[in-house]
């Protein structure tokens, strides 16, 4: 199944069904972070519901330092 | 106690999280700081490099509030897009609105920031929006409903401090919601100052992570936004053309 993460072309062989999973397969699980799937927003419970689908856009974004 | 929004803070001074040296003297500066508010961005994550350290993981979350701020917007979809961004991580719910206009001055877009204020409101955000020294648009701004007013002091990181001290003056004589001085400041001096003018608090991050010693400057802003909060309560004297002694001017022993 292709994705698209960040601008970056992904080919995900494993088993991934969804968002969780996909963060579980980029070891990103424990981290402080947030996702957008096809530009929808989503809040930490979302991230278990979220099917991931071929062709799915992701943005990851996180807090980094900034005034 | 500065009140923002259903927020308070006995701290003045909102500490920005860019360019320090290193994660360790980062933190000596925030904690010597006694900062409440810490701003961060919001940035794509390096996906190929999970283990990329961050600094919300060297201190205690529930010691601050967080002030994301929407810097690389150039319009306001961009900023409104951002601040959701950042809500959705459940960490915060004020946002720093922040339009860039312009490359090269980093000078704010007043029309975009105006549009994003309103727009984040009516979706219930705690907003502080970052604006020129205008005085008429810090009055809409506020008028929107925007919970504070963040005035730059003069272009971001330039250092330069307090450039048009007597439109600051202004809109901290018109304002109803809490004044904090945002961007430009340079040394303690440029901070005091500030908080002289009325200023209900000071956002500043180059000034400390910039300087030869962050840590130390973290706790020169401290004691400078501090110095210049008592001396506007306490109300300067008037200034005058010419001098008049302190000292009595009869008495004077003279011998013979």
């Amino acid at each position: 199944m292709g994705i698209i993460v960040n601008g970056e072309s992904l080919e995900l062989n494993q088993r991934i069904e969804t968002v969780e999973d996909l963060l579980g397969h980029l070891q990103l699980k424990k981290k402080s972070l947030i996702v957008e799937h096809n530009q929808t927003i989503l809040k930490m419970e979302q991230h278990d519901k979220a099917k991931v689908t071929e062709g799915d856009r992701f943005e990851i974004v996180h807090f980094v330092g900034g005034g | 106690m500065l009140k923002i929004g259903k927020e308070q803070f006995n701290s003045r001074l909102f500490l920005g999280t860019g360019k320090y040296p290193d994660y360790d003297i980062q933190k000596k500066a925030v904690d010597v700081s006694e900062t409440e508010v810490l701003t961060f961005s919001v940035r794509r994550m390096n996906i190929f490099d999970p283990d990329q350290p961050n600094f919300l993981e060297k201190i205690e979350l529930n010691k601050y509030r967080f002030l994301p701020n929407t810097a690389g917007a150039k319009d306001a979809e961009e900023a409104v897009r951002i601040a959701k961004l950042a809500n959705a991580s459940g960490l915060c719910d004020m946002v720093k609105v922040e339009v860039i206009g312009c490359p090269k001055t980093l000078l704010p877009d007043p029309v975009e920031t105006l549009k994003a204020t309103e727009i984040l409101l009516a979706d219930g955000f705690t907003v502080l929006p970052y604006t020129s020294d205008d005085v008429v648009l810090a009055r809409k701004l506020e008028e929107l409903g925007a919970h504070a007013i963040m005035p730059g002091a003069s272009p971001i990181g330039s250092g330069q401090g307090i450039i048009n001290p007597l439109n600051l003056q202004f809109i901290i004589e018109q304002a109803n919601v809490p004044v904090i001085v945002d961007a430009g400041i340079g040394s303690p001096k440029d901070a005091a100052y500030a908080m002289e003018l009325g200023a209900d608090g000071v956002l500043l991050n180059t000034a400390v992570s910039g300087a030869r010693n962050p840590v130390q400057m973290a706790e020169a802003m401290k004691l400078a936004i501090e110095a210049g909060r008592l001396g506007y309560l306490a109300g300067r004297i008037d200034k005058k053309t010419y001098a008049v002694a302190s000292s009595p001017e009869d008495g004077i022993s003279v011998g013979g």
